[in-house]
């Protein structure tokens, strides 16, 4: 039995009020609230458990290293990798992936070798590869979404021609909330010989993901989204691509020896994690990912389900709203806009005002919002603790704009 | 007599309880204000720094300090656009002296509007003041 008001009680930010109104957080997609367990964790290991990893051999600092490293098994049960060495821990998704680009892809790609990726990818997910391009002549190939939104997974393999080498797409849209059959990309990649990149960022908040399972080289995710600290990451990588990478970041933590002639590397993972990292905010992601496995993923995502099927027959109701992608099987974020009039950023000014937090603008995905002709959208973003009556108010908000807009 | 008419808009406001009513009415004067030409509307005029986009005509009449000082102004979100004409009303007709002297944060918050000059807020009213005061500014100094 999921319940969600008990669930709403473990997170203190969702019973203050915004603007005089309780507040209806809506912009999970942006980044999610935390839990007590998450926020007492962190206070715990400041006040009691805190002193830098990996270094010293006193009391305190092998505590903080104790509990910094049992994370790692954390993420590798979380997301269903083999091994915890396959896990290395990031800032969050966009140093993930800026990990791949410059330890993995940039040594390896040449001039005009490929890099396959949809229209609809966060920029976290676009500039990496950008920097490929204009550092190396690296092209870009790029696949547009249908217009339901959907990404057909044939349409990103049949993309994949002899000099590509890597294939970068998101699990879910941060957009539109479309997933993505990334197992189907991944698989095909393989087969010939392309090494595939997932953004993880979304899907392993709302659905069970094992990167077993989908067999991609890289799967990348971050702890602000998935109800943990900010600063907080980690990418699953491949054993065998982890052995081809050359570090990214070099300093503290990642050597073995270090010369005035020469410096060698400790093993992977640690060989990718440089100087101090974000200890508490790591051990803070640890007990939301325990968090988030005791609610069970499956919970949550049939939860979630079942909000998004509210929302979609209440926002689809309104005939003067204009709802951007309805891929079956979508996440809950919906992106929107107001037929005619009102822009994105007066919708989100008036839903404020009735305490209804969303996202308005281009959501780092200014290539997807050129594709779908609009310069910003709306987007309701949902999470574990949301309820049916939060897209009643969200539905009342919008009608309040239709009539003030009008 | 610039002033005026943003006094006008003060005690409008007085009668309006709630914010609905107030937000209605900004998005009413608004929607009073001539759109700016299409040709106006060039990255010269552009105000940087805002998500939504606003533009900016300001023109100057006369020299030094007694230089009167009037703008037009639009933006493509209806609330922005709002704050525009009330702006409009608070410096436009008012010598660049005046306009310098204006704390235009402490005016709007007399209509309680003041939140969106804060500096979180991305609708580039923060930046279209500046872009006013330095306007006014280069007068009063030629």
């Amino acid at each position: 039995m999921y319940d969600v008001n008990a669930i709403r009680a473990d997170f203190p930010i969702l019973a203050r009020e915004v603007n005089g109104k309780p507040l209806s957080y809506l912009d999970n997609g942006a980044s999610a609230q935390k839990p007590r367990a998450v926020i007492d964790a962190v206070t715990q290991a400041y006040e009691m458990e805190y002193a830098n990893v990996h270094r010293g051999l006193h009391f305190l600092s092998n505590l903080a290293t104790d509990k910094y490293e049992a994370v790692r098994g954390k993420v590798a049960r979380f997301l269903g990798a083999p091994r915890e060495e396959e896990i290395v821990f990031t800032s969050g998704t966009t140093e993930g992936i800026n990990l791949v680009s410059y330890g993995w892809a940039a040594p390896r790609l040449e001039a005009g070798d490929e890099i396959v990726l949809s229209v609809m990818e966060h920029h976290a997910n676009i500039v990496p590869w950008h920097f490929l391009r204009e550092r190396q002549g690296v092209v870009l190939k790029w696949v547009e979404p249908e217009a339901d939104g959907s990404l057909p997974a044939q349409k990103v393999i049949d993309a994949i021609g002899p000099r590509t080498k890597l294939v970068a797409v998101t699990h879910m849209s941060n957009v539109l909330g479309t997933v993505v059959d990334v197992a189907a990309i991944a698989k095909a990649a393989r087969e010939k010989g392309v090494a595939t990149l997932i953004d993880g960022s979304q899907a392993a908040v709302h659905m069970p993901v094992n990167v077993a399972e989908i067999g991609a080289d890289f799967y990348a995710i971050t702890g602000h989204k998935l109800y943990g600290p900010s600063g907080s990451g980690a990418i699953h990588i491949r054993p065998e691509r982890m052995a081809e990478m050359r570090p990214f970041m070099g300093g503290g933590d990642m050597i073995r020896e270090v010369s005035r002639e020469a410096v060698s590397y400790t093993d992977p993972p640690m060989k990718f994690e440089a100087g101090t990292p974000g200890i508490v905010q790591t051990i803070g992601m640890g007990v939301a990912l325990d968090y988030m496995m005791d609610l069970g993923m499956e919970n949550i995502a049939a939860h979630e389900a079942r909000i998004r099927d509210y929302a979609r027959e209440k926002l689809f109701g309104l005939n003067w709203l204009t709802v951007q992608g309805d891929a079956p099987g979508k996440g809950a974020i919906f992106s929107f806009t107001l037929e005619g009039a009102g822009h994105a950023h007066d919708i989100s000014t008036v839903l404020d005002k009735r305490g209804v937090a969303v996202r308005a603008g281009h959501h780092c995905a200014q290539p997807l919002m050129e594709h779908m002709g609009v310069t910003a959208t709306c987007r309701a973003s949902f999470g574990l603790y949301n309820t049916e009556e939060e897209v009643d108010r969200l539905v009342s908000a919008l009608e309040l704009c239709h009539e003030l807009f009008a | 007599m610039a002033r005026d008419e943003f006094e006008e808009i003060v005690e409008t406001f007085e009668f309006l309880d709630d914010w609905e009513d107030r937000y209605r009415h900004v998005i009413e004067l608004g929607k009073a204000m001539a759109p700016l030409p299409e040709a106006q509307k060039v990255p010269a005029t552009k105000v940087e720094g805002c998500a939504s986009q606003v533009w900016l005509v300001p023109e100057i009449e006369g020299k030094g300090a007694d230089a009167v000082l009037r703008f037009e102004g639009e933006s493509d979100a209806m609330i922005v656009n709002g704050l525009i004409a009330v702006l409009r009303a608070l410096y436009s007709g008012s010598t660049v002296a005046e306009a310098q002297a204006v704390d235009a944060a402490a005016e709007l918050k007399r209509l309680g509007l003041d939140e969106h000059l804060s500096s979180q807020r991305s609708n580039g009213l923060r930046a279209m003041v500046a872009r006013v005061r330095a306007v006014a500014e280069k007068a009063a100094a030629a």
